[in-house]
């Protein structure tokens, strides 16, 4: 059975939109889109030579004004193997240690005209306030507490090839709820797509009215944890502990951790899926992140093709080369 | 000098007034109210018919941003947009730069404000020096120099301890104290309301109780001084819960609820435009409970005072990210429209209890001249247009600052014009006022 035959066909065949700024605006057959295009690009990472032109004379610039790693050089790469023009701007070798604006950032980075900005920013709303004043596209690498929909659409992608579907699918999200963006963008898209989410952490994390989101919230894992076809941990974000949320990691780990034990509650194909980076002994036990039900590192390496398909539907797709 | 208002229908709540009546002004005093004052040499000015003659109305919470913040607005633009909103007078925020802790800064406020010569202008004065909420401020000084009451606004008062003091000192000239409620550590680094809109954005939130806390702390000491106290602009239904009870136990506790808090809820942060920065305020626009539970107290009794919590901030301040914008949307050229469209049209009140609210108990609570027609009295006189179609543009709005999330907006009720001591300071050229 194809992949196609499981899921809703696509009705659309590019991203008719200008930004992706969040899962929260997509419908279900735009995401389909994106996971059916993802497909076709993984292919492209497994040839001799990992390169398309599709993006050819199309300048992108990944603008970070968070630390990150992963998700940056997972837009690099994603950028390079369609044969775009890239730069990534740092915060620190920025403007903005001189006190200037993001809007002024942008601005002055939309002078020299480039076609897409990857926004990586601490703030929730960062990408939709540059929608309001770019011409390019902006597309969400991260905002504060809101949505990180790349991370989201790899972790659909790498749930869909292994159970072959997302709906009816029991998924457990275990952890930092409050601090969350990949929470707030994997509800979005699950929900979409028909997946029966369970969200789990303790109370002082879950954010307010958290049922109102068409998720199952629990404080007690186990309940999270029984026959789950996915289990997912979000990162505890030890730097925003400060506020006394809860007693200890030692704590943390033996109420909330996820150990072997705790996995067998859950259905005997269970995924265990992390969006990193981790904190090991904290939110998953070593054996469970290192065990043979982790794809932790396949979600790092679908991140690339799923961010290809992004890039490549928002620049207009297959539209966009039949007109080339 | 002599002018005769006639024909007009007229509202006076304190003088159990509401029909027909001509006003009488000799050199900007209001000389005589009656049916069918003889002329007498006065220049006539007809009261067209479906506007409406009130005492002058009273924002007791404003912001006008001088000294040390010029480009936010100063006094002169200030009370430029107060009389546009149908205002003859306004008390001040001391949280300017210098903050207003002594008579120098006192009078340098009185001192603009008769220079614009449009709106009065009544300072209230700091809690602590500095607002740093350590040492009393010299309240005597500043009362003597004018200030009307005290607040450490923009904060709390920092301690339970120095509000008790603040209280007990302040009842000694008569002045209220005015607090902004808040629990600062509930509060910790929240931008908005804490509920299923902030949820769903990413935004850190505010309790309500985070107010409420700060009302219930405020009435107890209240209670124990036997001193005014009175709680700035009011949002959450826990704090009107708290203000209902303490009135009825017989506590000096009075109130006051701004217009986008009647108006607005959280839905306004992501609908129409997602993280708008003029959906930020301080408090924060609540759920729809609380914007009910506001209406429901306005309706009541419960609520004292609207207030707009004229918060001006420059266009560079707030096109920034939300979480790094100031708190803070202007009022003073809404207030009305959105009184009589929300309220008024709405039928949760009559027209005589928008009067009470807007000029009677201001003047009430801060012991103002104003709040009503009495003869005797300066003429500071608002003319009301209950039916006026009323189109908000940010852009023509007289304020220096045009952070409104009201833009755009169509309302139904507006001011057709302003009097300050027998002076038309402001004429609505979309009325029919003439004169």
């Amino acid at each position: 059975m194809s992949l196609q035959e499981l899921d809703t066909r696509p009705a659309v065949t590019a991203l008719r939109r200008k930004d992706l700024l969040g899962i929260a605006d997509l419908s279900p057959e735009e995401i389909a889109l994106v996971l059916d295009t993802a497909v076709a690009m993984k292919e492209v990472g497994s040839r001799p030579i990992k390169k398309v032109p599709a993006l050819r004379g199309k300048t992108v610039v990944n603008l970070f004004f968070e630390p990150s790693t992963r998700t940056r050089t997972s837009f690099e790469i994603a950028e390079k193997r369609l044969s775009a023009d890239t730069l990534s701007v740092a915060i620190g070798t920025s403007s903005v240690v001189k006190g200037e604006t993001l809007a002024d950032t942008a601005l002055n980075l939309e002078a020299m005209s480039p076609d897409m900005i990857v926004l990586r920013h601490s703030s929730s709303g960062a990408c939709h306030l540059l929608s309001r004043i770019c011409r390019s596209a902006i597309v969400n690498a991260g905002d504060g507490t809101n949505e990180h929909p790349t991370q989201a659409l790899l972790d659909a992608l790498t749930i869909r090839e292994r159970k072959g579907r997302l709906k009816g699918l029991k998924v457990a999200i275990v952890g930092d709820l409050l601090h969350s963006r990949v929470l707030r963008s994997n509800i979005h898209l699950l929900t979409k797509m028909g997946a029966d989410v369970w969200v789990c952490g303790p109370p002082t994390l879950v954010p307010a009215e958290m049922k109102r989101f068409g998720v199952q919230v629990t404080s007690h894992v186990d309940e999270a944890v029984a026959d789950a076809d996915v289990v997912m941990l979000l990162r505890l974000q030890l730097e925003r502990m400060e506020g006394a949320y809860f007693p200890s990691q030692r704590e943390y780990f033996q109420v909330f951790g996820m150990t072997e034990a705790r996995l067998r509650l859950a259905k005997p194909d269970v995924m265990i899926m992390h969006p990193g980076p981790m904190n090991r002994g904290v939110e998953i036990a070593s054996e469970v992140a290192d065990g043979p039900f982790s794809v932790i590192l396949d979600q790092v390496a679908n991140g690339v093709a799923v961010r290809m398909a992004v890039l490549y539907l928002l620049a207009g797709g297959a539209e966009h080369e039949e007109a080339a | 000098m002599k002018k005769l208002l006639r024909g007009g229908r007229v509202v006076d709540p304190v003088n159990g007034r509401d029909g027909a009546f001509d006003i009488l002004i000799v050199d900007g005093i209001i000389a005589k109210v009656g049916r069918d004052l003889p002329v007498d040499g006065a220049t006539v000015v007809d009261v067209p018919a479906g506007l409406v003659v009130v005492p002058g109305l009273i924002d007791m919470h404003v912001h006008l941003r001088e000294p040390g913040q010029e480009h936010k607005e100063t006094v002169a633009t200030g009370v430029t947009a107060a009389v546009a909103g149908g205002f003859t007078a306004v008390a001040c925020m001391p949280n300017t730069s210098p903050v207003n802790d002594s008579a120098t800064v006192t009078s340098l406020i009185l001192a603009k404000a008769a220079a614009a010569n449009l709106a009065r202008v009544y300072p209230i004065g700091a809690v602590s020096k500095g607002q740093k909420g350590e040492l009393l401020a010299d309240i005597a000084e500043l009362t003597a120099a004018g200030c009307v009451a005290i607040t450490d606004d923009g904060h709390p008062t920092a301690t339970a301890l120095l509000l008790r003091r603040a209280l007990e000192y302040a009842g000694m000239f008569g002045i209220p104290v005015v607090e902004h409620c808040e629990d600062p550590t509930l509060k910790g680094d929240g931008v908005a309301h804490e509920g299923y809109h902030a949820s769903r954005l990413g935004l850190r939130g505010i309790p309500g109780a985070c107010e409420s806390l700060g009302v219930e702390r405020g009435v107890l000491l209240a209670e124990l001084t036997g001193s005014a106290f009175h709680v700035a602009h009011m949002s959450a239904r826990g704090s009107m819960r708290a203000v209902r009870k303490a009135k009825e136990a017989g506590v000096r506790v009075t109130c006051e609820v701004a217009p986008h808090h009647f108006t607005l809820t959280d839905e306004a942060l992501g609908t129409p435009v997602p993280y708008d920065t003029n959906t930020k305020m301080n408090p924060p626009l609540r759920e729809a409970a609380d914007r009910d539970a506001m209406i429901q107290g306005i309706a009541d009794g419960t609520v004292d005072v609207i207030a707009t919590d004229h918060a001006p901030h420059h266009y560079d301040e707030k096109k920034v990210e939300f979480d790094r914008a100031p708190f803070g949307i202007v009022g003073l050229e809404t207030a009305v429209s959105l009184t009589f469209d929300r309220l008024v049209h709405a039928g949760h009140i009559p027209l005589r209890r928008m009067i009470e609210l807007l000029s009677v108990n201001p003047a009430r609570v801060l012991k103002l001249p104003g709040g009503s027609l009495s003869e005797g009295a300066a003429a500071d006189i608002t003319v009301l247009a209950p039916d006026l179609p009323v189109h908000i543009e940010a852009a023509k709005l007289r304020s220096r600052s045009k952070n409104t999330p009201f833009d755009g907006w169509q309302l139904h009720g507006g001011v057709a014009a302003t009097i300050v001591g027998g002076r038309t300071v402001y004429a609505n050229s979309d009325a029919a006022w003439k004169e």
